[in-house]
């Protein structure tokens, strides 16, 4: 149980106009997973669910050894949680906040704090009133890494940022991994970022979780495969291809389930395959939702 | 300390982060910059050094392993395999790689396995011609 960062089990919640369904996840300790999914799709939900800050109707939520919501006194200890509509006082400077969070937390390290605040290039003594949105979301990162917590839950962490402190956030979270029983969880609509840094890929859309996995066994299972027809030759019905585009001759193929057997099983048909290509989160990302979409009306 | 400063991913770069990683470190085994016995650097600290996933690091290293070119041995980590000819055969695979390539394009444009041969040979005499030019 204690390599087990978080989990969910069979977790649901009923709005009047979304309904978040059966949801399974499981996080180890040293991964960082990447959360995605389209606009209204349930990942706020969920983070809020692990954070006990909404409750559950029904199913089981650990996180790191605590059930949620009853023991989340306990749990917040060690989880860092960092959101978009996070608000820090804008009349203190973020000096003052960073005195308030170490009064609270001893696991506060200043050494670390005053290198993000390099990193970040924040001034300690600027008023928060003063800050862009891409410093206050940097400020509230600093506030949260400097406590070292075995748990990092992120909602939306870069987006409004620029290259330079994408990178920098980025740099963060992975040098946090140095150390193997750190965890993050994080959500986000850069599937660049969620690319590079995520060891497990969870997928979810309009509440219900479509797939996850490592994101190596994520990626490796989408393909491209363009293919040429000879005459009077017809592409086969092939089971794993999900999307077909043609014109004439040419056709490409879209498969969320391959392997070596697919490009042999189109040339056996006389089809002719010119390439098989890998995918990019992006691609995958648009294909998934289309295809969970056009499943669900058809 | 072998040095990971020069391995650079390009997101520009079509292919899966991990065959980038794989290629970068074959180049620096194959140029003798990374000698054979030498310790790489532990899968989580070129994870870091790098700012990405330690699982696309993994498969990297588990590929490199089944080629022969690194070799891994449990709790202790990686070395560059042993042997002279490690260089010379990331070098061969390299060329079997191509020339396959070579063979399946030639057969897209209908050509035949002699007029690939002749192909072949031609590539071959222009570029040694080239070559006595310039000496």
């Amino acid at each position: 149980m204690n390599d087990v960062a978080l989990t969910l089990d069979g977790v649901g919640k009923h709005y009047k106009f979304f309904d978040l369904d059966d949801v399974r996840l499981e996080l180890p300790h040293g991964h960082i997973m990447g959360f995605i999914g389209p606009n209204g799709a349930g990942k706020s939900t969920t983070i809020r669910i692990l954070m006990g800050l909404v409750h559950q109707d029904r199913g089981e939520v650990t996180v790191l050894g605590h059930r949620m919501p009853d023991q989340q006194a306990a749990a917040k200890w060690d989880i860092g949680f960092a959101s978009e509509d996070m608000r820090l006082y804008d009349a203190a400077s973020l000096d003052w906040h960073m005195r308030f969070i170490r009064s609270i937390f001893p696991s506060w390290d200043q050494p670390y704090a005053q290198l993000l605040l390099k990193r970040f290039d924040l001034k300690p003594e600027q008023h928060i009133k003063g800050l862009s949105h891409g410093q206050r979301t940097k400020a509230a990162l600093l506030l949260v890494l400097a406590r070292r917590p075995r748990l990092l839950i992120l909602d939306e962490p870069t987006t409004g940022l620029d290259p330079v402190a994408r990178h920098e956030i980025l740099r963060e979270l992975t040098d946090v991994m140095s150390d193997d029983r750190r965890s993050i969880l994080f959500s986000s609509h850069n599937t660049q970022d969620v690319e590079q840094i995520s060891d497990q890929i969870t997928f979810i859309d309009r509440g219900r979780i479509i797939d996850s996995r490592d994101k190596e066994s994520f990626m490796d299972r989408w393909r491209r495969i363009r293919v040429e027809l000879p005459s009077g030759v017809q592409l086969p019905a092939l089971s794993g291809v999900i999307d077909i585009k043609q014109s004439g001759r040419l056709a490409v193929a879209t498969t969320n389930a391959f392997d070596g057997v697919l490009p042999r099983a189109y040339e056996a048909a006389g089809v002719r395959v010119q390439a098989v290509e890998t995918m990019t989160l992006e691609e995958i990302f648009v294909e998934n939702v289309q295809h969970s979409r056009e499943g669900a009306h058809a | 300390m072998l040095s990971t400063k020069g391995i650079v991913l390009s997101q520009a770069d079509g292919r899966p982060m991990y065959l980038q990683i794989m290629e970068q470190i074959r180049q620096r085994i194959a140029v003798g910059d990374w000698p054979g016995g030498q310790p790489l650097p532990s899968i989580r600290q070129l994870a870091i050094d790098l700012g990405i996933s330690v699982i696309t690091i993994k498969r990297a290293y588990f590929e490199l392993e089944r080629e022969g070119v690194i070799v891994t041995q449990h709790g202790k980590g990686s070395v560059v395999a042993d042997g002279a000819d490690v260089g010379a055969r990331i070098h061969e695979q390299d060329f079997a790689k191509h020339l396959e390539q070579v063979v399946r394009i030639g057969a897209l444009l209908g050509l035949t396995p002699k007029e690939i041969q002749a192909r072949l040979r031609e590539a071959l005499e222009r570029l040694t011609a080239a070559a006595k030019e310039r000496t």
